[in-house]
């Protein structure tokens, strides 16, 4: 049997690091862009204030990237570390994508990175702005292949199970490419990215006019991070709500927990804005709801019906059903490969396989499980409800808030009222750990709102684990907890103290003091030994 | 699959050998870093003359632990069941490698942002580690890898593995780590030997010689060890390169010195050794001779052929086990699909020349030595 505490602390270990992993992610992505957009401006206008805002808000991104190198390689290993068996049920198809992102993305941009904080006088102008838009370019393929990986864990496209090898094979390598939950996902994400971006960007640029420092510099990235964060905003929940609808055809239970809605609602479904569980935690006691708007955000529709979790809770019960009769077959096939018979029935209701699965909770001999044990599997098919409800509710709202934020300033920043009023520049600032909050809730709500499958209807969490040790874990856990921890207070200390410093304009000025503390003792000189290709 | 124009075995042959090139290329590139970090409070003595060192290494390291990532990405999509196998078996020594690996990149970012003896002298212990630790781990991996793992699979192809991180650290695996470590050294020396001048050259010269030496003692300490001290693995059953994935239906013996079979064998695999002895000896003569781009190349050689001979003498072996030796990983059983290994060798063809493209044009910007004379203002220097 499987130790469900070994499951359970892998979970938290996976989550864990995977939402630290994404602090500093969508900051690169956003952060990339934004210097190479200012980089270019620089370029086209040669005015010194484009190029000295690349370099300071440089700074900040070479730090923060370091931290999202640092966490990444973890994010790579951890699935052969800790779900063993997933890797190998899935890793024909789960793996090529990762390799990909390697091979096309992160190559890009961890090689091009070093030529962006140390080429500056050894590349043309043009030459250097390239650079920095490689490293942009790095960034977002690099999301753009891992959302392919993501969005096969949402939506299983391109693949088949194959009983000869135990594992899920690559059958339409271009179905998981454009598998439309990842394209939706891609767009969804890095446009987060760029608002998380935006927001650092002008969060920091209204500390500076609050203070009365650095103002040239501040307003112009303000102008970028507004137009630029308006632009990214409203691309986030036009495609967030493309990611919602695409979320219906393929995810029902997901939506259905999202919303709280144990019932099929007659069409179009009334959208929630407020609701109390009721008393056992279960369907809602007193909810707030307009008429017709979920039926629009899920379906298109006014038409269609949004299936209740009930209803999905009983249909779970007739695949879990079809799941034991293939369980059985694949049993026959791999006692005796040439079982003509079971390969036929295997390959009527092989799609139901991780149903049948789901069972081995209660049982090793899936076939012989009771109604009990069928109805106990069907409804661990519900994932959380209200955590989805709530966190669904604090993305969404803060996603249209940056809309209406950015909207705002962008208008101020036409009028040229950027540092007119101080309240506003300090309210701006703190809003500064709000995109990460809307993020983080929405991987939430990708990964918890799939429980209990880790590849949705294939293979469920709990089967998916290596086999290790009870301490193994404690001990990788408190590692990771520990040595992340001590990480993010030295990086926020460091990122605080760049801030405070300023933007630092010395690589190209002539020698004025070592008096900034970070400034450089030794670096690059100029090309010595020509001969040297080292 | 009839549509593939490449058969199922060919393709795992060719997946097997970029694997290695794969590998190879970590260990030379990141090669470069690791061993400046493991030299770090060695060859350089002031404050100066580490930052010296970690902008040596600092524009470039980034993009040369990429390999890594890559050989990991590579292992997960063309042989699933061996990073099933190998990542979880190995679960805690991989947290030790991923310490290390947490630790580096923000070690060179944090290091030199503040100004205070106290910090950076951490920071330094932390780089130090950060090279040595992982320099030291991959080789008694491949002690282990070469020893066998003890591990089984059910019929589920689910893996079991019955060790633990202690059971690592058997004197042949450490030799392993030795050699490891002194190879990575050397190269460390030859990039710093290379790359700067005075007294940081000289230390590294004299330490990248030392571990030159030290280490083709190892190397072949290490190959009388295979012979006359461990087991190799042979497959003693019919291999159909051809057939689909099932570690379980095959019949292995292990034999007193059997990793040697291959060389017997295919007499050409003997290049291995070869060039892994010749290149550590040119690596010390280009040092003594200041032949910076020779010793650098030399170096380079040494690495390909020492993790050389460790796959050629495992073939077709990916990851025996001690336990339950039917179970061993071989590439012609542990491999994904023949339609994903197709496509990811699509992929790599057109990727792995565009990225050796860009990766020659970076190191080409970044030429040159580095010294503490050149002093230049950059808020980035590491």
């Amino acid at each position: 049997m499987i130790d469900m505490t070994v499951v359970e602390l892998s979970r938290w270990q996976f989550a864990a690091t995977a939402m630290y992993h994404f602090i500093f992610v969508p900051l690169t992505i956003g952060l990339s862009v934004m210097m190479a957009i200012m980089e270019s401006v620089y370029v086209m206008t040669g005015r010194e204030v484009w190029r000295k805002a690349t370099l300071f808000w440089g700074t900040l991104f070479g730090v923060n990237f370091a931290m999202g190198v640092a966490t990444g390689v973890v994010m790579e290993f951890q699935f052969g570390m800790n779900w063993s068996y997933y890797s190998h049920y899935v890793g024909d198809v789960f793996g090529a994508p990762l390799a990909i992102e390697g091979l096309m993305a992160f190559f890009l941009e961890a090689s091009f990175i070093g030529l962006f904080f140390f080429g500056w006088d050894r590349l043309s102008k043009v030459g250097h702005l390239a650079v920095t838009w490689l490293v942009a370019l790095g960034a977002n393929f690099s999301a753009l292949w891992i959302l392919i990986a993501n969005g096969w864990m949402q939506n299983p496209v391109g693949s088949k199970f194959n009983p000869d090898t135990m594992r899920m094979e690559v059958t339409d390598f271009v179905a998981v490419l454009f598998n439309p939950v990842a394209q939706a996902k891609f767009v969804h994400t890095v446009s987060a990215g760029y608002v998380c971006g935006a927001v650092f960007i002008f969060a920091v640029s209204c500390l500076f006019l609050v203070r009365g420092k650095h103002v040239e510099l501040a307003k112009r990235s303000m102008v970028v991070a507004a137009s630029f964060g308006l632009a990214s905003a409203l691309s986030v929940v036009v495609l967030g709500d493309e990611s919602g609808y695409v979320a219906t055809e393929h995810q029902k239970m997901k939506i259905a927990a999202m919303e709280a809605s144990y019932h099929t609602e007659p069409a179009p479904a009334p959208w929630t804005i407020f609701a109390i569980p009721g008393a056992d935690g279960g369907a809602p006691s007193f909810s707030i709801q307009v008429p017709w708007v979920g039926g629009l955000i899920t379906t298109r529709s006014l038409n269609e019906e949004l299936p209740g979790i009930d209803e999905l809770v009983e249909h779970a019960q007739t695949r879990i059903r079809s799941g034991m009769v293939a369980y059985d077959a694949l049993q026959d096939i791999r006692a005796d490969g040439s079982n003509a018979e079971a390969r036929a029935v295997f390959e009527e209701h092989w799609a139901d396989l991780g149903y049948g699965l789901l069972l081995k909770r209660y049982r090793e001999d899936v076939g012989n499980a009771t109604d009990a044990e069928i109805a106990q599997a069907a409804a661990d098919t519900v994932p959380g409800v209200w955590p989805l409800f709530w966190t669904f509710r604090i993305m969404m709202g803060l996603g249209f808030f940056f809309i209406g934020f950015f909207a705002l300033w962008f208008y101020r920043a036409s009028r040229g009222w950027l540092e007119t009023n101080k309240p506003l520049l300090w309210f701006s600032f703190f809003l500064l750990p709000l995109p990460w909050i809307a993020i983080e809730s929405g991987w939430f709500i990708a990964e918890f709102g799939r429980q209990p499958w880790v590849v949705e209807g294939v293979l469920p969490t709990f089967y998916a684990a290596s086999g290790l040790h009870f301490w193994d874990l404690v001990i990788s856990l408190s590692f990771f907890v520990t040595l992340y921890s001590i990480l993010l207070v030295i990086m926020i200390m460091l990122m605080v103290k760049i801030i405070k410093a300023g933007p630092q304009d010395k690589l190209f000025a002539e020698d004025e003091g070592d008096d900034a503390d970070f400034v450089v003792a030794a670096l690059p000189a100029t090309p010595a030994n020509k001969e040297l290709g080292s | 699959m009839s549509t593939i124009p490449l058969d199922y075995e060919t393709l795992r042959l060719i997946w097997w050998l970029l694997l290695g090139i794969l590998l190879t290329g970590f260990a030379i590139m990141g090669g470069r870093d690791l061993g400046v970090g493991a030299l770090l409070p060695f060859a350089a003595r002031t404050d100066a003359e580490r930052r010296v060192l970690l902008n040596v290494v600092g524009p470039t390291w980034e993009g040369n632990q990429v390999w890594l990532i890559l050989g990991g990405g590579a292992i997960f999509a063309a042989f699933p069941p061996l990073y099933a196998v190998s990542f979880s078996g190995f679960y805690l020594a991989m947290i030790v490698i991923l310490l290390a690996l947490i630790l580096r990149p923000v070690g060179f970012k944090f290091r030199s942002k503040i100004k205070d003896d106290r910090w950076r002298a951490t920071w330094d212990w932390v780089l130090f580690v950060g090279g040595f630790v992982p320099a030291l781990i991959f080789g008694v991996a491949v002690g282990n890898v070469l020893l066998g793992a003890p591990f089984h699979l059910d019929d589920t192809m689910r893996a079991f593995y019955t060790g633990n991180f202690f059971m690592l650290l058997t004197p042949f695996a450490l030799l392993c780590g030795l050699v490891s470590l002194g190879m990575i050294v050397t190269q460390g020396a030859a990039v710093i030997a290379g790359r700067t001048t005075g007294p940081l050259a000289e230390r590294a010269r004299t330490y990248g010689s030392l571990a030159g030496i030290v280490t083709i003692l190892l190397f072949a300490l290490a190959g009388v060890w295979i012979a006359f001290g461990i087991d190799g693995y042979a497959i003693t059953s019919a291999v159909d390169g051809n057939a689909a994935i099932n570690p379980l239906g095959k019949s292995v013996t292990l034999t007193r010195g059997g990793w040697l079979a291959n060389y017997e064998l295919y007499p050409w695999m003997i290049a291995g050794p070869v060039l892994g002895f010749a290149g550590l000896a040119g690596a010390v003569i280009g040092l003594q001779a200041r032949l910076r781009l020779v010793t650098l190349l030399a170096s380079s050689v040494a690495i390909a052929g020492i993790v050389a001979t460790a796959g050629l003498s495992l073939f077709p072996f990916l990851l025996p086990s001690s336990t339950v030796p039917e179970a061993s990983l071989t590439l012609w059983d542990a491999s994904s699909s023949h339609l994903t290994l197709f496509i990811m060798l699509l992929v790599t063809v057109f990727f792995l020349p565009i990225i050796l493209l860009y990766t020659a044009f970076v190191f080409r910007v970044m030429r040159g030595t580095v010294s503490t004379q050149s002093l230049e203002k950059n808020p980035n220097a590491y």
